[in-house]
């Protein structure tokens, strides 16, 4: 945490709400995002509890397993996510632009224009928390390589049709996530927490409700108090009245209100087994459905206030206007959608369980390059978070005081402008390091010259910069490319954009540091189903 | 003492519980793994840790630990560690008890098993219900579970110590289901850094005589007491608390309830304590970035009140042109008028 966003934090305290981080929108938000609130069994790992999903936050649409024991249960539940989810992503898979993107010719090593398909819009999901994106990653895993009758007929325990594709679905979404900046798939508090400086610590800031409470406190109370209210206050039942955002269940919920239901609903089930006619079986029958929406009523009783949650959220991001920047990421996360959709199309195998050296380099960098480009972004979109790199030392505000025309001593001499800035700041500058500051949206380079103390009372300093680029072709700089005196620029010590690091080889290159090109076992080692056993919980 | 039931009386009740859905499966985990005297569980650890030892035969010893109490089965356990060690077999210890001096009084630790080698190393064995998928689990827990490895080798030493040819392994074995089926795997995991943590640690606890020696006369900790009493009883003990507490400790919210209402900065995170140099409460830290306490020549006043200003000045300028002029930002694309202005 940096000292500015200390100090916000500290002035929430204070005021008693939480104070703004972010003075626009970092990241994209759909017209229409798919919020999903997911619950899992406590202590089970592929044992999904039940779910809220839509996109319409009047009509949630309420999955449950009645007993997370019984597999039929849950395939019938993924079933149904995956009827719930998967048409919100072929909505957006079906309409496209058409858009360029370099290749390079595998033969020639020349780099040529390809016209591409572009999906105009990706589909969005959002979940309550950091766990919930874990959450589908997991579910992502315990899907994708699932065999359904039409895959393979002998196929021990066929997982019904769409589970597999759906499995493929989630597990891009959660690798997506991990991007730094990305918004396919995001976690509220996260979103809440980019934005906003609350009164506590950031491990309570996990918690969706009190995060909400310091944020949007109710009338007549302090963040503070609305935020302990959330963490601990119960109901006469004993059940926690903001219960938590899942997919973890609170344990007094299970033990008290879960575990007998689905007890009762077991008792059902077997009585109905062993129900002798018609007419016992009916009356049985009335029970078990009785038991199952009992089950159903009390999941939707502790999800249904973090649906809530998630669209107040939303709500207040939707007041901040959204970064100038945040829509360029926006087109990467198309294009990362754009890209999954065409290997499923194309009929590409799952995802493996573990990438192979050159993928996962691939990965690595790719999300150090996103990182640093966020950083960048944020900080051109925002003032408040200008502030902080300018606190750093990494940016600095300085008003032109004079321009002075020098030219490169070449045959064909090109403008090299210096430009003295007069500025209060301290950045970290030392002999040509290299400032950049945004011209029409693109980066303009300047380096750093001289520095010329002056002794005024406020303790302002001139620095000398020298253009470098941008300024057109001729002996002229083009008009509006160099600063003129009195404006007012913001530069930063920082690149705008980050260029992408060295090519990777070939995965049949891979250097023996890194386990060596894969072999004649590779095709052994293609991504074989997870064994099954007849009973897989306990 | 039971510090949950002094939460209670205190009136900030722990949040802890286990759900029993996890209880069951951990138990009903824990027993399969230990099914038919521990083969599986044996060929695990041959596999991954049995050196050249021959593999463990159906005549694994596995001793009966049960006696009276907890210093006897203690004392049992550590009768059946000197024996299985002569003996030069394997044995299987299921639910030991181990002794273990905590703050000068003695804690008693049951590992879910330890296995004695034929070569007389003795190895702990966690069994855990998260699951191992493809071959990682969730880094939070197995931290977890090797901090808590970590105590049983701290305490498997002092009888080790005492016998002969017998050596702590310091790898211990994880055993957590694989993937999403209920089928055991197991990892090694290396604790001598856990271990040298935790040692340290316990050597730097102050002894429980000399916390009770530095408290008022008649301090009691009774939960029957009157709040107020029991309040100046836990104030009595300095607490240091910090968020963390609340995922460990009964009474967190207690502390931290003082915490906040001293002003602590700890209540934000240990980090923001040693940003803010010598300034601890929160109202010490806003007037020093207000200008109104603090000497400019400090370096972290100095540098608060340069982050106040510049934070005063962005909100004020994005706020300020925002209200001006809306429809200019939705032209700049939605940016941020100052940042537009800044950045031409």
């Amino acid at each position: 945490m940096s000292l500015i966003t200390t100090l916000a934090r500290l002035e929430a305290v204070d005021s008693g709400r939480a104070q703004p981080l972010a003075t626009v929108r970092h990241r994209h938000l759909t017209d229409r995002p798919l919020v999903l609130v997911p619950l899992t069994t406590a202590g089970e790992a592929g044992a999904p509890l039940g779910a809220l999903v839509g996109t319409d936050r009047e009509a949630p649409r309420l999955l449950a397993v009645a007993q997370p024991r019984d597999r039929d249960l849950r395939f019938a539940f993924l079933a149904e996510l995956a009827e719930a989810v998967l048409p919100h992503i072929e909505a957006c898979a079906d309409v496209v632009e058409p858009a360029e993107r370099n290749e390079t010719d595998p033969a020639t090593g020349k780099k040529t224009k390809v016209e591409v398909e572009l999906c105009l819009d990706a589909a969005q999901v959002i979940v309550p928390s950091r766990a919930g994106v874990e959450f589908v990653r997991l579910l992502g895993r315990s899907m994708r390589f699932r065999r359904t009758a039409e895959d393979n007929p002998d196929t021990p325990y066929p997982a019904p049709a769409r589970v597999p594709l759906l499995g493929r679905w989630l597990t891009h979404y959660g690798e997506r996530a991990r991007v730094p900046g990305s918004s396919l798939l995001l976690a509220s508090t996260d979103l809440l927490n980019r934005h906003w400086a609350t009164g506590q610590s950031s491990l309570e800031d996990q918690h969706l409700g009190a995060l909400l409470s310091w944020i949007d406190p109710p009338a007549g109370s302090s963040g503070a108090e609305a935020a302990l209210r959330a963490e601990l206050a119960r109901d006469g039942e004993g059940q926690l009245l903001c219960p938590p955002a899942g997919p973890a269940t609170d344990p007094d919920f299970d033990n008290r209100l879960l575990a007998p239901a689905i007890e009762r609903y077991d008792r059902a089930r077997t009585a109905l087994a062993s129900a002798e006619d018609g007419l016992a079986a009916d009356a049985r029958l009335g029970e078990l459905s009785a038991a199952e929406r009992e089950i159903r009523s009390l999941l939707a009783r502790v999800m249904l206030p973090t649906w809530d949650a998630v669209w107040r959220g939303l709500d207040l991001l939707r007041q901040l206007p959204e970064g100038a920047r945040a829509e360029d990421r926006w087109t990467r996360d198309r294009w990362s959608f754009t890209a999954h959709r065409d290997r499923v199309r194309s009929g590409e195998p799952p995802q493996p369980r573990r990438d192979d050296a050159v993928t996962a380099a691939q990965k690595l960098a790719s999300r150090e390059t996103a990182q640093a480009q966020l950083e960048a972004q944020e900080a051109l979109d925002d003032p408040l978070v200008l502030a902080g790199r300018r606190l750093a030392g990494e940016a600095f505000l300085g008003t032109v005081s004079g321009v002075e025309m020098a030219y490169t001593e070449s045959k064909r001499p090109s403008p090299r402008p210096l430009v003295t800035v007069r500025t209060d700041e301290r950045p970290h500058l030392g002999e040509r390091t290299k400032v950049y500051r945004s011209l029409d949206g693109k980066p303009q380079t300047a380096e750093f010259v001289r520095a010329e103390q002056e002794t005024d009372q406020d303790g302002e300093i001139l620095l000398v910069l020298r253009i470098l680029d941008r300024m057109g072709r001729s002996k002229e700089p083009a008009p509006g490319s160099v600063p003129e005196p009195g404006e007012r620029i913001a530069w930063t010590l920082f690149e705008h954009d980050q260029r992408g690091g060295p090519k990777l080889p070939d995965p049949e290159e891979t250097p023996w540091t890194h386990g060596g090109p894969p072999g004649a076992d590779a095709a052994t080692r293609a991504e074989q189903p997870d064994p099954v056993t007849p009973e897989d919980l306990l | 003492m039971d510090k949950g039931v002094l939460a209670t009386a205190l009136g900030s009740p722990a949040p802890f519980g286990q759900s029993q859905f996890a209880f069951m499966r951990g138990n009903a985990f824990e027993a399969k793994v230990k099914a038919d005297g521990g083969a599986e569980l044996l060929r695990l650890l041959y596999e991954r840790l049995g050196g050249s030892s021959a593999a463990p035969g159906p005549d694994v010893a596995t001793p009966d630990l049960s006696a009276a109490g907890p210093e006897g089965r203690a004392a049992r356990t550590a009768l059946a560690l000197r024996e299985a060690t002569a003996a030069g077999g394997w044995a299987l210890l299921d639910h030991p008890m181990l002794a273990l001096e905590v703050a000068g009084s003695p804690a008693y630790l049951e590992p879910d098993a330890v296995v004695v080698h034929p070569d007389g190393r003795w190895t702990v064995v966690e069994i855990k219900s998260f699951p191992m998928i493809d071959a990682s689990a969730a880094a939070a827990k197995v931290g977890a579970a090797a901090r808590q490895a970590a105590v049983y080798v701290l305490a498997l030493e002092r009888v080790a110590a005492v016998t002969e040819g017998a050596e702590v392994g310091h790898q211990v074995l994880l055993v957590c289901p694989k993937d999403f089926s209920n089928l055991p795997t197991a990892s090694v995991v290396d604790v001598r850094k856990q271990r040298a943590v935790t040692r340290r640690q316990l050597t730097r606890l102050m002894r429980v005589e000399d916390i009770a020696a530095g408290l008022p006369e008649g301090t009691t900790f009774d939960p029957a007491c009157a709040p107020e009493e029991l309040d100046a009883a836990v104030a009595a003990v300095p607490p240091a608390y910090a968020p963390e507490c609340l995922a460990a400790c009964e009474l967190a919210f207690h502390c931290r309830a003082r915490s906040r209402a001293e002003g602590a900065v700890e209540a934000l995170g240990r980090s923001v304590r040693g940003e803010l140099g010598g300034l601890t409460t929160v109202a010490g830290v806003l007037a020093a970035a207000a200008g109104k306490e603090g000497d400019p020549a400090d370096p972290t006043v100095a540098a608060l009140r340069r982050a106040a200003a510049l934070r005063a000045e962005a909100l004020e300028s994005a706020a300020g042109l925002r209200a001006e002029a809306p429809e200019a930002a939705s032209v700049a694309g939605g940016g941020t008028p100052e940042g537009a202005a800044a950045c031409r």
